[in-house]
């Protein structure tokens, strides 16, 4: 049951490697396949199950500011940067 | 080709670029937390509302065209100067929020005067002071911040405190001068130690508003390229290395402040 997810701009993304490694549910990947147009392997939700909550801790770490966090309405009380 | 995903409209948006960052990509290297920083700082100038009567003076080294990834006013001051600069443009224009940004390379090194000098006359000025133990820009020599035994491309053998000293803890020593009045060290290498420092350099500005003295924020940070590390080794480097050389810590935090 999914009660948040992100939108990660690709074109922004430098492939870090830093919000894969704090993800608590482990659904951020970096697409090893996949190459943005600067040529870095950006990275990506990968969230069959709907495991993402919202939480925005990758929002948190994240140097290019490239990730937007979205939570279901009823969810959404606490502001991730309080 | 990267297929560009559609935002989920039907959700609350709880975390979105500050308005006070410009859309642009920045040409700080992967993984470097100077990009963490403006981000806190543009946070905390939306959230203060600051944007439109801030001044930013930008120093040399990395963060040299932070004009560029700021929507506000901004100036860049000569190597290590800011805090100077920082004084004549709070001085003509008092009403006006200045933070100045600087490195270690900046800021410990060519500048300590003027930093020293900012903070003891007490100049109601912010600084964000960034050190990540090397001078980035250059090519990753050796700083005056520069861990003992540290190798860098100017101590390949690591940093020999017999020939070249010891790091300079530049926080411990501003707190011990008069005119400054918030003075703490932070880090970003983790989600909690990121928030600690939001805080603090929120309260840093607030300490401006109320124009109560010099505050200095320090932020350990990391460069991946210089340190040749991943980006989160590096960050675990900064925990493990970094922290026991630098502690963690409010130096100075007077009354005032405190009443803030």
């Amino acid at each position: 049951m999914t009660s948040g997810t992100i939108v990660i701009d690709q074109e922004r993304c430098k492939g870090c490697g830093l919000c894969p490694t704090v993800c608590p549910q482990h659904v951020i990947h970096l697409l090893d396949d996949q190459l943005n147009a600067r040529g870095y392997h950006p990275a990506a939700l990968v969230d069959p199950e709907g495991h993402c909550t919202g939480c925005g801790i990758c929002a948190v770490i994240c140097p290019d500011v490239c990730i937007t966090v979205y939570r279901e309405a009823r969810a959404a009380r606490r502001p991730v940067m309080a | 080709m990267v297929a560009t995903l559609i935002p989920p409209i039907e959700m609350d948006v709880i975390y979105e670029r500050p308005t006070a960052l410009s859309p642009v990509h920045t040409h700080y290297c992967p993984g470097c937390t100077h990009g963490i920083a403006h981000r806190l700082l543009a946070e905390c100038l939306d959230e203060l509302g600051l944007r439109e009567q801030t001044v930013l003076i930008a120093p040399v080294g990395c963060s040299v065209f932070i004009y560029n990834y700021f929507e506000v006013d901004s100036c860049v001051a000569p190597h290590g100067r800011a805090p100077a600069v920082a004084t004549g443009v709070k001085r003509v224009l008092p009403d006006r929020i200045v933070v100045t940004y600087q490195g270690d390379g900046d800021l410990v090194s060519i500048g300590a005067g003027e930093v020293l000098h900012a903070a003891a006359r007490g100049e109601r000025i912010t600084t964000v002071f960034i050190n990540n133990a090397v001078y980035g820009m250059t090519g990753g020599q050796m700083a005056p911040t520069t861990l003992p035994g540290q190798k860098t491309t100017s101590s390949p053998a690591g940093r020999d405190i017999r020939m070249t000293g010891n790091p300079i803890r530049m926080s411990e020593v501003i707190a011990q001068l008069g005119g400054a009045v918030y003075v703490v060290r932070r880090s970003l290498h983790d989600v909690a130690n990121i928030r600690k420092a939001k805080k603090a350099i929120l309260t840093a500005l607030k300490v401006q508003m109320a124009g109560l003295g010099f505050s200095l924020v320090e932020l350990l940070s990391t460069c991946p390229t210089n340190w040749g590390m991943s980006p989160p080794e590096a960050m675990e480097w900064v925990e493990r290395h970094m922290v026991p050389v630098f502690p963690l810590g409010d130096f100075k935090v007077t009354d005032a402040v405190k009443d803030l």
